[in-house]
């Protein structure tokens, strides 16, 4: 069993709206172990969004510990974790959000425009990162000539660029249709099951959640079930 | 290191021009504002310069080693005169200069006045200027055609004249002048000869709608007065120039039988003093027509400003995803603050071309043909640092605005 890419203990997130406090997680612990596809599930309000935020390094717990890979991201400031988020964190979102008549290839590289150094091969590791998810041959094609399932493919390519340690979908199946849907979650299943990445996906579609290894249902900002296929 | 922060730094430059050429109109008419604005302070700034060169120019022809005398002191305080109407300096002040200062090469009296001049059927407005002989001597002007009057001439009273070269083509378009005879109020006087063209210069009309005639003619027929009105002096030599100033105010000092410690009842100034007066008030000139074309390169900076932040709510998606994967907050920042200063800098580019231009063509159009312009460099530098000084000064607000934004919500923003 290799070691743990992320571990949570006792994590709470309370935001203030005008004077109420609203305790959006309370006390999450819980572990993901390198090579996991985790999908994290439950109802709007249940937390899943903040816990999304916190484990993408976007926003910090009200207390509790959060280690990413080894690093107490928990403790991070803004700079720090932004850097974290380079190298060790892709986003796939629910919307796609890659940028507007800029090409696949562009939209591929622009992590490494915020990563220092080695510029010569950006091209050669953005083509790479498109040929995985199988849209080599389109990346020179500009956003608006791409389908919804190919722009999605796109920004999982943007997210594998860095290599990362963790790959955080938002109900990346969202704005598709299932023929499609099927296609990208077949993406997630391939860079899992070969090439060992960490995936965490939030859905609330329990079809697309079964293509996961594992399930975790959040209810009132606590873990109220985990379930494995 | 360096070597490093050159390449974030040409990176963030090609994020911003990728981001600029997104969305070219756009970007084209934000840097619209700075394009006439640059424009406008290089052609305003070169119409001031050429007025000053043109005023630089005509003293320069008349050589440095020149001096006026003229009736009434320069410090009188209370009522002063016009010009021309003392009549402390006579004819024999001008003529003992001549013989006792020995750092006088030449003098030349001046008695000027208006008037109608006629020939044939043609008739013609021009300044009549009473001289000495020595004339083209004291100006550095050379007669074209014919020849000058000489000293029996001046002492006569002769009636004779050199005309310039406008009041010759007026009167004479193509004929050959020399022998003719025009008439001056009415008294007829014949044409010696014709001056060398000298040309326009800034913006003061022609220096060559005039005709001379000698100076003692001018006193006796045309005005009938006995004073002369100033003394073109000109020194053996630049050098001599103090001297001649001193020998000048000594002479006359003695000859008006001023009492020491009494003021002068007369002024002697150089050449290069008149030359600084003169550039001065086109140095004014010069100063304001810039700073009211620097007015609409300021409105050109609140033009990117707006649209920097018009810009930044468009992209607000964007920029919670360039934050998702690492942009840090002053990464954001430079990228918004570099799309401004480029585009401020191309506007700024363009605007010099632009400029220039304009510039080019006030001195074709025939409308503005009095004016010179010169396009300085510095007018050109100035322009392009204050154009880039605006996209710094008017492009952080929208870029720090940018810059904390919360990557959660710019995400979620719809």
């Amino acid at each position: 069993m290799p070691g743990n890419v992320i571990e949570l203990t006792d994590l709470t997130k309370t935001y203030c709206i005008g004077e109420t406090e609203v305790n959006a997680l309370r006390g999450v612990s819980y572990a993901i172990a390198e090579g996991e596809f985790l999908a994290v599930m439950g109802p709007s309000g249940s937390g899943k969004s903040t816990l999304m935020n916190i484990l993408g390094c976007l926003d910090r717990p009200t207390s509790g510990e959060y280690i990413l890979d080894g690093e107490r991201v928990s403790t991070f400031d803004k700079n720090k974790l932004a850097r974290v988020r380079n190298r060790k964190i892709g986003f796939v979102f629910q919307s796609f959000n890659l940028l507007a008549r800029t090409t696949a290839l562009e939209n591929t590289e622009l992590p490494l425009l915020y990563s220092a150094g080695n510029g010569q091969d950006v091209t050669e590791r953005a083509l790479a990162s498109l040929a995985a998810v199988g849209l080599k041959d389109r990346a020179h094609h500009k956003t608006n000539q791409l389908s919804g399932g190919e722009q999605q493919r796109v920004a999982i390519a943007r997210a594998l660029l860095n290599n990362p340690t963790l790959i955080l979908a938002d109900e990346p199946t969202g704005n598709l249709d299932s023929k499609t849907s099927s296609e990208v979650m077949n993406i997630f299943k391939t860079l899992n099951e070969d090439k060992g990445m960490t995936i965490l996906m939030v859905t609330h579609e329990p079809d697309i959640a079964a293509w996961a290894r594992a399930r975790i249902y959040l209810k009132d900002g606590l873990i109220i079930r985990e379930e494995r296929s | 290191m360096i070597k490093r922060t050159l390449k974030h730094g040409l990176q963030t430059l090609r994020i911003a021009s990728r981001a600029l050429g997104r969305n070219k109109m756009r970007s084209f008419l934000t840097a619209l504002g700075i394009i006439i604005g640059v424009g406008a302070v290089i052609a305003m700034v070169s119409i001031g310069e050429g007025a000053k060169r043109g005023i630089q120019d005509r003293f320069a022809s008349m050589g440095t080693d020149l001096l006026f005398v003229s009736p009434g002191s320069q410090s009188a305080r209370g009522v002063h005169g016009g010009w021309g109407s003392m009549t402390t300096l006579k004819e024999d002040d001008a003529l003992a200069i001549l013989r006792e200062c020995p750092a006088v090469m030449y003098v030349s009296p001046s008695v000027s006045a208006r008037a109608q001049t006629v020939y044939g059927n043609k008739n013609w407005n021009t300044s009549i200027s009473g001289t000495g002989d020595r004339y083209p001597e004291v100006r550095n002007w050379e007669v074209e055609l014919g020849a000058y009057f000489d000293e029996a001439m001046v002492k006569s009273a002769a009636k004779v004249c050199v005309l310039g070269a406008d009041v010759k083509t007026n009167l004479f378009e193509d004929e050959d002048p020399v022998g003719k005879v025009i008439r001056i109020k009415k008294i007829p006087f014949k044409v010696l000869g014709v001056l060398k063209k000298r040309g326009e210069s800034g913006g003061f009309g022609s220096r060559d709608d005039m005709i001379t005639i000698p100076y003692t003619t001018a006193m006796r027929r045309l005005q009938g007065i006995d004073y002369i009105q100033s003394v073109d002096v000109r020194a053996v030599s630049t050098a001599a120039l103090p001297q001649a100033v001193t020998q000048i105010q000594e002479l006359l000092r003695n000859r008006h039988r001023i009492a020491p410690g009494a003021e002068d009842d007369f002024t002697v100034r150089n050449m290069s003093e008149i030359a600084e007066t003169a550039a001065e008030a086109t140095q004014m000139m010069t100063v304001l027509l810039g700073s009211i074309a620097s007015i609409s390169l300021l409105v050109g900076g609140i033009g990117i400003m707006n649209i920097m932040l018009v810009s930044v709510t468009e992209r607000i998606r964007e920029i919670g995803l360039r934050m998702a994967v690492g942009a840090r907050e002053v990464d954001i920042l430079l990228q918004f603050l570099t799309e401004a200063i480029v585009l401020s800098l191309m506007g700024g580019l363009i605007g010099i071309g632009f400029g220039i231009g304009a510039s080019r063509l006030i001195k074709k159009i025939k409308m503005f043909s009095a004016f010179n312009t010169v396009v300085s460099l510095e007018s050109v530098l100035l322009a392009f640092f204050f154009a880039a000084a605006i996209g710094i000064f008017f492009g952080f607000y929208p870029a720090r605005k940018a810059s904390r934004l919360d990557p959660i919500e710019a995400l979620r923003y719809e």
